[in-house]
């Protein structure tokens, strides 16, 4: 029970402010709370960049889900660059190859209810979150 | 590629963040206003982010970088009018934001500006004479 998605290519500082327009739109439709709309909005940013920056650029996805009870918004983050050797180290807060913060991944985490991440060194990485309205 | 304007009001430079800025953007901004504080003498600036419906941690390490440029160009800043659902992200997100000054409007933010420039004035004529050669007037002359 879900619409088509809609797939946006992430080759660009601009690209990132589209994926967080587009998730920012679909938020709003499915009406997730204002608090939610801001904790997703900031995860996508997050991770979109993170996709251009680490991942060497990919791809964001965007789609509504039901699960009969509930509706929320799920997101999918793909790149093929070198992916993540440690998954753990990359989740520590303040953990960081590139001089930023170190919070994109962890707290991306913390901002939505679900969290999937599949990588590998030398394979990608793939990251799909998922927010329901409450 | 946009850029964020900084505008002079009286002794402060005053800027309002009314796009959402791509990372470059952002980066621009911390320059612009590098070079304007130091073109300018302004000793406060106010960064107003009410218009901002998300701060990410790279806007807001942005941010935390232009207060400690400001800092080191004698030049205090402020952020105001962060909404309350980004606060609750941002905390959530684990940015605290720490040596960052905030107000909830432009005008609380002012006051605290001046405050903080008195306050600085009554430490200096404690010192004795040498506040004298603190500021630009004294030392250009
Ligand atoms: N898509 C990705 N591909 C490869 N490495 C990544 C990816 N996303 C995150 N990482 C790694 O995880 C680290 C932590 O990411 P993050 O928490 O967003 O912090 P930051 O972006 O500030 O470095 C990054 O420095 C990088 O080494
Ligand atoms: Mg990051």
């Amino acid at each position: 029970m879900s619409e088509p998605g809609q797939r946006l290519e992430v080759a660009s500082d601009q690209d990132v402010v589209r994926v967080r327009q587009l998730v920012r739109t679909v938020a709003v439709a499915v009406k997730l709370s204002l608090v939610d709309q801001t904790k997703l909005v900031t995860a996508a940013s997050e991770l979109a960049r993170n996709t251009l920056v680490y991942g060497g650029g990919g791809w964001a996805e965007v789609e509504t889900v039901d699960n009969g009870r509930r509706k929320g918004i799920r997101i999918v983050f793909a790149d093929e660059g070198p992916g993540i050797a440690d998954l753990d180290l990359a989740l520590t807060d303040g953990y960081t190859t590139g001089g930023g913060l170190g919070l994109g991944l962890s707290g991306a985490r913390r901002l939505v209810d679900e969290f999937d991440i599949v990588t590998e060194a030398g394979q990608g990485t793939t990251i799909t979150i998922t927010k329901w309205c409450r | 590629m946009e850029r964020v304007p900084v505008l002079k009001i009286g002794d402060i430079l005053l800027v309002s963040i009314q796009i959402d800025m791509e990372d470059q953007v952002a980066l621009q901004l911390q320059e612009d206003l590098a070079d304007r504080i130091v073109a300018t003498g302004c000793h406060g600036v106010i960064i107003d982010i009410s218009a901002l419906d998300i701060v990410d941690s790279f806007v807001g390490r942005t941010l935390a970088t232009i207060a400690s440029i400001s800092r080191v160009l004698d030049a205090e800043t402020v952020v105001v009018g962060m909404r309350p659902a980004v606060a609750i992200t941002l905390v959530e997100l684990g940015l605290s934001l720490p040596g960052i000054r905030t107000a909830l409007n432009v005008e609380l933010g002012m006051e605290l500006l001046a405050r903080h420039r008195a306050e600085e004035f009554t430490d200096l004529d404690e010192l004795g004479d040498e506040d004298e050669a603190d500021t630009p007037a004294a030392a250009a002359s």
